[in-house]
């Protein structure tokens, strides 16, 4: 039954891409249904789950050395966690695009794209092996390649779906041939069976590092960590529901739940959970740094993913199995609450850029005052969601990792303060440029609402006051050495800090941007100038790439063209010419007159007769 | 008459039939042309059907003598190695055939050799006597010589003659070869499963030279670099089905040779030459994807593109072990239909604007959408895309190499990120962006179009989801063959 | 009896005049009667070998009345193409035409 989850969103998406013209505005019903149907079984899977029903195999897919690669159904507490997150983030997303693509030319195509989205993510969870995740892996990819290219006319989207698809394939590669390694040391890709492997794995530890580094490499890929992260801003060119679910719950959750999927991996080799760590925490502090002085808000909000994406690999890294995926499912909720009040707030005004907004609560009361509980979720007010799951990422960072605990703490810092200072400038304030902002239809503020409420209410379920129920249901089983369930006791100084954090960075924004009015003051200007475009420009990062890799790698391309045109096929032209050339030798013997050619003939008779009267030496004799 | 010998027939006969009718009669020429490609498929769905998986040796053999006196019969047999090629070939075929329909100068002579062409395919890989084979491989190239120099494009003579010379080249040597077998054996054969058994036992040197000899025939049709340049010339100029042909089937018969020779004659020499091999085709892979990155003209990038996936399969090869032999006969026959579906494209557009240039398009997504998702599904089967079939062949080439050699494998790998980047940079360029002014909204994909791509699309994706159902027919002859190639 | 090698001088200097004729003359009717004269010198040492070295059978004589024929039906043929030539060209001299110079 539980694969029917991902079935579902792809019969949608075969009946829309089939039949979406003739659909029209029923296509986008067909997706919502199937997604809420997704929903349900999800919850009898959990249900299932509780009542002891696990994994079980569908076929096989192909046989490699008597090793078979299964079609299997993966159930389990990580499993079902992903399965319910997505698909609530996916059937709220959806119903808000109805509102949102209203109009679109491409409706049906759209609602069929995202239902695929959603079937490639609910099969990345559900399977057992490497190889089945790995091509729901690339499903995702194409999906969002998809559906950022969306607005295919517009260059900049069809360039930035080119670059989602390439970045994000550069870790594929690397996945891939970590796959190979694993294959190679251990003839074995279920997951059920790492465990074991490391057991057994002996002389060919250095095999396993290897392989667990080259699978984070995909995991850097899909959940955009440095230094692979350059395509997500980009990414923004898609419509802005997508961007919602491309950050909340599908693509950027699966390289996070990559890496909780093979904790084993991982937990084994403490020096494979340090570049984690160390890549989530440069990834962390980096993309909320950028953020604060961004002023696009659909990028402010995807430097904030890469940033609280790089906040949950620290969380991996340090140990926090549960701290990590914990704050996947919060940030799962709030970020798509967030990105679908940008999508609002968007649709209203028709700009992006937070300099030219301002002063629209009143105008959008929904909308604004989701966006602020957004605002607070991520920042990690108490009581809101973000609270407590960033908080058990800087307990777990406490104890023994004092320089990741110091980036966890500085990034929850910048995370509040570029948060508060885009609510500040979008909502309050005066406005800035003409519009007539209006609230947005039913459709897409209902889902609003619901994420709100998730926002608020979903981190209760880590906290005490719940007995830490998400601790006990995901916990990474102790026979690897994890912590088994037990929840930490509670560390009131560090939340306190945590909480103290939030406000500061809070009470910065309000300072700068409210008491002052200004989009940026001036003084603080003038005396980070050369931060501020350091910032601006995102650490140069793009034009790096552009420079290094993607500019001499075109003009070898360009020289090999040439190389091929002129030498390799020069060579073969030059044997050809060089017969040709020989044969202009003995061409002038074919006079084309017939009496030169009986001439000859006779001549040769002549020659024949004295040889066979005289012998070869009769020549001589004759002459 | 056995059904191997219909199979080779039939295209035949339905030649013989066509000299029969006037040439102003093209209603006639097509169907008859139709029926006789379509009663190939027909058959070779028979052959496929009828087929023993389980068996790992020569089915349907039908031997006569021919020439008593040197030994030579016509010997035609098929196993799991050739039976994928075979109905590759039928396939493409009688879908290059509708594809032809466009054609309209001296339909009469197209069809004619056209149908001696697919005969010769046909052989090539049904022929299990030596002599038979160099017959067939040669007969290939006859028709492969007018139907390009006659139909092609403005260079077609110099594509022509550039295609006939280079191939004969390398077959000559393979001549060399096949006498030089014939003169080793014990009683002198030409029979292909004798000769595997007698070659095996000779030394080292000579299996070497053998191995060579047959190498370069090899080698020029897969192509392998640095004999690759053929390829992009004779395809720009070909027209629209022979391009499908050429990449579909013609250039199997290079990777199909390795196997039914190469490998399982000389079993010494290509354990010794198995590195090297490697290394060649790792630099197919990564040399023609980036000499198709720069490329402007849509169907040399294809070629080139070609050049690129064949050192897939040659990888696969090299690894002389079951995964990666097994990765590299579906790679063979993936590429053989996503490639064909690729070139079918081009010439969809082709007819449309009488371009290629790549900078002459843009943005025509919008006003061909079904042609859209066509091109842009090849493309992703094409880059490597799990779930659809090019993947699987290059996922088990790639693991089967990976046991072998550990680095080449690393940096072929690299080749996915580059073939990801010119097949998108092909999407980009034609199908995305704003609507080029020169590009005149063309009229959609026709219903004939459409018929020729869906039978690709439908094994694209059936391959892709259940590799097994391939799989499963060549596993046991792959098994075998490895384990002779492994002792012998 | 005339000796043989009165026939066979005969014969050698018809070949002789055949020869130079057909590599002389420009005339392409011209360079066909030389053909004819060197075919003639062959008759001529056929019938008269068979008549001294085998008189009984005759075979030579037989061979010579294929020669003959043969040599009709060949300047038949030459002259027709002698003729198409001409229409084509208007001139018949031999070395007017090098439509196959290398």
């Amino acid at each position: 039954m539980v694969h029917l989850i991902a079935v579902f969103p792809f019969l949608a998406f075969v009946i829309n891409i089939l039949f979406g013209r003739r659909l029209r505005g029923a296509s986008a019903w067909i997706s919502i249904a199937a997604s809420i149907g997704s929903f349900l079984l999800s919850v009898a899977a959990f249900q299932g789950l509780r009542s002891g029903q696990g994994s079980y195999n569908l076929g096989t897919w192909l046989t490699i050395h008597g090793v078979p690669l299964n079609f299997g159904v993966l159930v389990d507490p990580l499993s079902v966690m992903m399965l319910l997150v997505v698909t609530i983030v996916a059937t709220l997303i959806k119903i808000y695009s109805v509102g949102y693509m209203r109009g679109d030319s491409r409706y049906s195509r759209y609602f069929a794209y995202i239902s695929l989205f959603t079937a490639s993510m609910l099969g990345l969870i559900l399977s057992d092996n490497f190889v089945m995740l790995y091509i729901f892996w690339e499903g995702v990819g194409l999906c969002s390649y998809l559906l950022i290219a969306f607005w295919f006319e517009r260059p900049a989207a069809a360039r930035a779906g080119l670059k989602a698809f390439l970045t994000t394939r550069i870790g594929d590669t690397g996945f891939l041939i970590g796959i190979f390694l694993l294959f190679f040391a251990t003839k074995n890709l279920h997951f059920d069976h790492l465990g074991a492997a490391i057991a057994s794995a002996g002389p060919q530890e250095g095999l396993l590092i290897a392989a667990a580094i080259l699978i984070f490499l995909g995991a850097i890929g899909k959940s955009a960590q440095f230094p692979l992260h350059v395509w997500l801003p980009d990414a923004m060119e898609g419509p802005t529901a997508v961007s919602a679910l491309i950050h909340a719950a599908t693509m950027v959750a699966a390289g996070v739940y990559l890496v909780a999927r093979c904790y084993v991996l991982f937990m084994a080799y403490p020096v494979c959970l340090q570049v984690v760590a160390v890549i989530g925490a440069i990834s962390a502090l980096m993309a909320a740094s950028i953020a604060t002085v961004n002023n696009d808000i659909k990028r402010i909000l995807a430097y904030s993913t890469i940033s609280q994406l790089g906040l949950m690999m620290l969380g991996l890294g340090v140990g926090g199995y549960t701290a990590g995926t914990f704050h996947l499912m919060t940030h799962a909720f709030f970020k798509a609450l967030l990105f679908l009040c940008a999508g609002s707030v968007i649709h209203a005004l028709h700009t992006q850029d937070i300099r030219k907004m301002g002063g629209l609560l009143p105008h959008m009361k929904v909308t604004g005052w989701t966006l602020i509980i957004g605002m607070l979720a991520i920042a990690g007010v108490p009581p809101f969601s973000g609270f407590w799951s960033k908080d058990e990422i800087l307990v777990q960072a406490w104890s023994g990792h004092p320089v990741l605990f110091g980036c966890a703490v500085l990034t929850s810092l910048l995370t509040a303060f570029y948060m508060s200072r885009l609510v500040f400038l979008v909502l309050f304030g005066k406005p800035r440029s003409e519009f007539h902002a209006h609230e947005s239809p039913r459709t897409m503020s209902i889902p609003l609402m619901i994420l709100a409420v998730l926002a608020v209410f979903s981190g209760f379920l880590g906290s005490p006051f719940l007995h830490h129920a998400f601790q006990k249901f995901i916990f990474f089983s102790p026979e690897h050495g994890g912590e088994g369930g037990e929840a930490h006791p509670l560390n009131y100084s560090i939340m306190l800090l945590s909480a103290l954090i939030s406000l500061a960075g809070i009470g910065l924004a309000y300072v700068l941007y409210i008491r002052q009015n200004k989009i940026l003051p001036e003084g603080l200007r003038r005396m980070f100038t050369p931060l501020y475009k350091l910032l601006l420009n995102k650490y140069y990062i793009d034009e790096i790439y552009e420079a290094v890799i993607v500019k001499p790698c075109l003009a070898v391309c360009r020289w090999l063209s040439g190389f091929d045109c002129f030498v390799i096929d020069g060579l073969v032209n030059a044997a050809a010419r060089f017969f040709q050339f020989l044969s202009l030798a003995v061409r002038p013997v074919q006079t084309g007159l017939i009496q030169n050619y009986v001439l000859i003939q006779v001549m040769g008779v002549v020659v024949l007769i004295v040889v066979l009267f005289f012998g070869i030496a009769g020549f001589s004799r004759v002459g | 008459m056995g059904i191997l010998t219909t199979l080779i027939l039939l295209p035949l006969a339905g030649a013989v039939f066509i000299l029969f009718i006037p040439a102003k009669n093209s209603a006639w020429i097509r169907r008859t042309a139709l029926a006789a490609t379509a009663a190939v498929l027909g058959t070779a769905g028979a052959l496929v059907y009828c087929f023993d998986p389980t068996q790992p040796y020569l089915q349907f053999v039908e031997k006569v003598p021919w020439i008593a006196s040197f030994n030579v019969w016509y010997f035609v047999g098929v196993d799991g190695l050739s039976l994928g090629l075979v109905f590759l070939t039928a396939l493409l075929g009688l879908l290059a055939c509708v594809a032809s329909f466009t054609i309209e100068r001296r339909q009469k002579e197209y069809f004619i050799f056209y149908l001696i062409l697919m005969a010769g395919m046909l052989g090539t890989f049904l022929a299990q006597d030596l002599f038979l084979f160099y017959n067939f491989w040669e007969i290939v190239l006859v028709p492969m010589y007018f139907l390009i120099g006659i139909w092609g494009g403005p260079k077609r003579e110099y594509a022509a003659i550039k295609l006939f010379l280079y191939t004969l080249a390398g077959s000559v040597l393979m001549l060399v070869g096949i006498l030089a077998l014939y003169f080793h054996a014990a009683p002198h054969t030409f029979d292909m499963v004798e000769l595997a058994k007698t070659s095996r036992g000779f030394d080292l040197p000579l299996q070497m030279f053998l191995f060579l000899a047959f190498f370069l025939a090899f080698a020029i049709k897969v192509p392998i670099f640095p004999f690759h340049t053929w390829l992009p010339d004779a395809h720009v100029e070909a027209p629209t089905p022979i391009s499908v042909l050429l990449a579909g089937v013609l250039l199997k018969m290079g990777g199909y040779g390795f196997l039914r020779i190469s490998f399982p004659f000389f079993p010494e020499a290509a354990r010794t030459f198995a590195y090297p091999l490697m290394v060649l085709g790792v630099i197919n892979i990564i040399y023609g994807a980036c000499v198709a990155m720069a490329q402007e003209d849509f169907k040399k990038m294809i070629a080139y593109s070609s050049v690129s996936h064949m050192g897939f399969v040659l990888v696969g090869l090299a690894s002389l072990n079951l995964t990666g032999w097994n990765g590299a006969i579906l790679e063979m026959f993936n590429h053989g239909i996503i490639t064909g579906g690729m070139f079918l494209l081009v010439g969809v557009l082709y007819d449309r604007a009488h371009t290629r240039e790549l900078s002459r398009f843009g943005g025509i997504a919008a006003p061909m959408p079904v042609y859209a998702f066509f091109l842009t599904v090849f493309s992703l089967a094409s880059l490597g895309l799990p779930g659809l079939s090019g993947f699987v062949g290059e996922f088990l080439s790639l693991l089967g190499a990976f046991a072998a050699a550990p680095t080449m494998t690393m940096i072929a790998a690299g080749g996915l990120i580059l073939t990801a980047g010119y097949f998108l940079y092909i999407i980009q360029r034609v199908l995305l962006g704003p609507l080029n002014p020169e590009a005149v909204p063309y009229p959609e994909i026709n219903r004939r179009e459409i018929f020729t791509l869906v039978p690709l699309l439908a094994i694209t994706l059936v391959v892709g989801i259940f590799p097994e159902l391939v799989l499963r027919f060549q596993e046991t002859a792959v098994t075998v063959l490895m384990h002779i190639v492994r002792r012998g | 009896m005339i000796p043989l090698v009165f026939f066979v001088t005969i014969s050698l200097f018809l070949f002789c005049v055949g020869i130079f004729g057909v590599l002389s003359r420009r005339n392409v009717v011209g360079a066909l009667m030389s053909i004819e004269l060197i075919l003639n010198a062959a008759n001529i040492n056929l019938v008269a070998f068979n008549r001294y070295l085998g008189p009984s059978d005759g075979l030579g004589q037989i061979f010579a009345l294929f020669v003959v024929a043969i040599s009709a039906a060949e300047s038949v043929v030459g002259l027709v193409m002698v003729i198409t030539i001409y229409r084509n060209a208007k001139t018949i001299f031999l070395d007017k035409f090098n439509l196959m110079k290398g």
